[in-house]
């Protein structure tokens, strides 16, 4: 796969729908996230963003899930 | 694969049943629908994590012990905290489980068949409870049940817990599998070769030493070891032999060496599993329709929608804390009162009176006064909780707390740290992670409490002319901003450096599931309320009513007999005299007054506050403040009537004006006069800064698990808050104000 047809979680539109691909990072937070369900080729739709822009809410296995910014620039979607 | 099961303990013990299962699914509701309302909350050892347990009688299986385990996404645990359900579910240590209820809310199954499979794994029989069924069915998931009995080997059951709908089948199914365990076969995870490889190894060095005997046990734990343990050790996991982390961070190492991602591997291979499950046993409707609650939140956490509501709500909850708690308070403080002067009434004047009226009572009182604020604010945090908007509030707020390094969840604790730090820091057990929750209650205390109040209107009343203004504004109105603002800059900077230093290492994440808006269960709700105030009162009152007594005595004694003769004979003199009645009850009261504060002066706490006097001198205090800031250890308001029994003005108020005016003519030794507006300020910062207060040391004691943080907490806040008045008192002396 090429490195171009991925990109950040945190960059996706609110109301679309991206597949995960690999998180990074430490090991805590990269772990959580994965037990959370956004193992690789998870479907996840961004619903919205907090008031204030961060954190953003996400769909993902029919419940919603909110993380920060920070933590979805560490996964790759496709 | 078929294995037997472990051995059993001794035949006569009750059954133990076990309810795990994930935060918002209905857990605790179902734990009260099954057990009813005899609950028995106790503390984990060592930990601050609640063990809830009752009695269940089960059909043909008698009395049946339930125990509610912490509510958790996973068994893999990065702190002692996280790591007592999969100790109470392997039982290390502790009885072995005989049947695992796992609920899952199923309208979001796949989250919570994650957790059943890590339980399953463990080879224990496990019924797993669809919960909220209502909800799911409404939208449109169809479940089937049976074929989820076969894929998870497993007992399926569905409720709705809040309307008890399910119990009954529920309670039966449990007498069930209790009369007839049989064999649970492990799920059967496709990880690839190596990975397993590394797992069977780490299992057989498990059963080598003998640490489990059984094959499907030790491969779980196995598992769950690689998952938990940090290489660095900086999970705090106990309970581990040092040999087996050893082989674990050994078998991580060459794996991660090999390029292989154990952690990856093995949640991915569970998800595979359960996704396999979803698709058998689910169907979950593809287009899925516009939930109310994202109706519903599409106002709650718009833009500017949401800031308001956000603020709105916080206003209410604040508002409530602050005014209908007074009521109670007062009524609570009449009763105190009542009952001292009832003691008094009926017992001889003496030492043991005294010990009842001003120890036993008033600290009882000091115990029961803090009951109205936890009530209140512990069913505004469950209502919010439970109608799903606690979790919003953290997702609207998240950015800002950010910025200090606490949690989204950490804003309500922090805000009713305005109203009192006592129920604040108890409201702290709704933050997850226990770095989040220790430094929250280490800064909350920081927050002006309303018992800091009447001591700044004192001082400000007293220090600032009612005429004086600066820019139009009043002095003591200005002062008074300043606390305010003062405690929360101080908060929030307490925080940025206690994370950068004591509490160090990556900030714990936001990942918060945002569960749908139902509606809460009354009774319920008022059964978490009365299980909140009933532990405060048996864990934090001891120790408060304790400290009264022994503040109390620090106060009090020695007692000079000849102070004593000396007020009798004044008695006995103005007796004499011919006054009319209101004349010689004046003289009486100013006797009675110059006799309570030569004792005080006369007491350990006076001589203390003499000893320290050069040490508070440089903030511009003398040691007749020292006196009352030692009495205010007790609660900060009780500054104002300590400082009044020392100078000689029994039963004041921050309001009463000879209490104002014999400060404002109090004198240091060589003239100059005490209560400077700069020595007011010095006197405000100290109070706005210092942990004056023993039930908010009591209750971090209790809420952090040991003594440890809650001294720290007073040695930190001790030291900022003579640091900042010395700063005030010697920068404005050098500048040359005050004077």
């Amino acid at each position: 796969m090429s490195p171009s047809s991925h990109r950040l979680l945190a960059r996706v539109p609110v109301g679309s729908t991206a597949v995960v691909c690999r998180i990074s990072g430490e090991r805590p937070v990269v772990r959580r996230l994965l037990e959370m369900g956004l193992v690789p080729g998870t479907r996840v739709t961004v619903q919205r963003e907090a008031p204030l822009g961060d954190p953003m809410e996400l769909r993902v296995r029919n419940y919603a899930l909110s993380i920060r910014r920070a933590d979805a620039l560490r996964i790759e979607v496709e | 694969m078929s294995t037997p099961l472990p051995p059993v303990g001794a035949v006569t013990r009750r059954p133990l049943v076990l309810v795990a299962g994930n935060p918002n699914s209905g857990k605790s509701s179902l734990f009260n629908a099954l057990c009813g309302t005899r609950t028995k909350v106790a503390n984990y050892p060592g930990v601050t994590i609640e063990r809830r347990s009752a009695t269940m009688q089960a059909e043909g299986a008698g009395e049946v012990e339930v125990v509610d385990l912490p509510g958790t996404y996973s068994l893999a645990a990065r702190s002692p905290e996280e790591q007592i359900a999969v100790e109470s579910l392997m039982g290390r240590g502790v009885q072995r489980p005989d049947a695992i209820l796992v609920v899952a809310d199923a309208t979001a199954l796949a989250r919570g068949l994650y957790l059943t499979l890590e339980v399953l794994e463990i080879g224990r029989p496990v019924i797993l409870v669809l919960n909220m069924a209502d909800e799911a069915a409404r939208d449109g998931i169809v479940l089937d049940v049976p074929a989820l009995e076969r894929l998870t080997g497993a007992r399926v059951v569905q409720t709705v817990a809040s309307q008890g709908v399910g119990v009954d089948e529920l309670r039966r199914v449990v007498a069930e599998v209790l009369g007839h365990p049989r064999p649970v076969p492990a799920p059967a995870l496709t990880l690839s070769p190596a990975v397993r490889a590394d797992v069977e190894a780490l299992a057989a060095f498990i059963m080598t030493e003998r640490w489990l005997t059984h094959q499907t046990e030790a491969a779980a734990w196995a598992r769950w070891l690689l998952l938990s343990v940090e290489a660095d050790g900086s999970d705090g996991l106990t309970g581990i032999p040092a040999t087996l982390r050893e082989a674990v961070v050994g078998i991580q190492q060459r794996a991660s060496d090999a390029g292989r991602d154990i952690d990856l591997e093995i949640i991915a291979s569970r998800y595979r599993l359960v996704d396999e499950w979803m698709t058998a046993a689910s169907a979950v409707p593809r287009a899925e329709r516009r939930s109310l609650t994202d109706r519903v939140d599409a106002v709650l956490t718009h833009r500017i929608g949401g800031v308001v509501a956000f603020g709105l709500v916080m206003l209410v909850v604040f508002q409530a804390l602050f005014t209908w708690a007074e009521p109670a308070i007062e009524a609570i403080e009449s009763l105190v009162a009542l009952v001292q002067d009832g003691v008094r009434a009926v017992m001889p004047p003496g030492p043991l009176t005294a010990l009842l009226v001003e120890g036993v009572v008033a600290g009882v009182g000091n115990v029961v006064v803090f009951v109205p604020q936890i009530a209140l604010l512990f069913f505004f945090i469950g209502l919010l909780e439970d109608l799903g908007y606690l979790a919003r509030a953290a997702f609207v707020i998240d950015r800002v707390m950010r910025a200090v390094g606490l949690h989204g969840r950490a804003f309500v604790p922090m805000l009713s740290g305005f109203s009192c730090a006592v129920p604040a820091v108890m409201s702290t057990r709704t933050l997850e992670q226990r770095k989040d929750r220790l430094l929250t209650m280490l800064v909350l205390p920081l927050t002006s409490c309303s018992a800091r109040l009447p001591v700044y209107v004192l001082i400000t009343a007293t220090v600032f002319d009612a005429g004086s203004s600066v820019m139009g504004i009043r002095s003591g109105a200005l002062a008074l901003f300043g606390m305010y603002a003062l405690s929360v800059v101080a908060a929030l900077l307490a925080a940025g450096v206690l994370r950068r230093t004591v509490l160090p290492g990556p900030a714990p994440t936001f990942v918060l599931e945002l569960p749908p808006y139902r509606r809460p269960v009354l009774s319920f709700l008022l059964q978490g309320v009365w299980q909140r105030v009933r532990t405060f009162l048996i864990d934090a009152g001891t120790v408060i009513l304790a400290l009264t007594i022994v503040l109390w005595a620090l106060l009090s004694y020695p007692r000079d007999p000849e102070v004593t003769a000396q007020a009798e004979a004044d008695r006995a003199a103005v007796m004499a005299l011919a006054l009319n009645d209101e004349a010689r009850q004046a003289r009486l009261d100013d006797i009675d007054s110059r006799e309570s504060g030569a004792h005080l002066r006369n007491s350990v706490a006076g001589r203390l506050g003499r000893a320290f006097e050069p040490v508070i001198a440089p903030l511009g205090f003398d040691w007749r403040i020292g006196v009352g800031i030692l009495g205010a250890f007790a609660a900060r308001e009780v500054f104002v009537g300590t400082l009044g029994v020392v100078f000689d003005i029994s039963g004041a108020d921050e309001a009463n004006e000879p209490l104002r005016e014999v400060l404002r003519q109090a004198t240091w030794p060589d003239g100059s006069p005490l209560m400077t507006p700069l020595a007011g300020v010095s006197l405000m910062v100290f109070f706005a800064l210092a942990c004056q207060c023993m039930s908010t040391v009591a209750i971090v004691r209790r809420e952090s698990g040991g003594w440890r943080w809650a001294l720290f907490m007073v040695a930190y806040m001790t030291v900022l808050a003579y640091a900042a008045s010395l700063l005030v008192y010697q920068g404005g002396r050098w500048m040359g104000w005050g004077l």
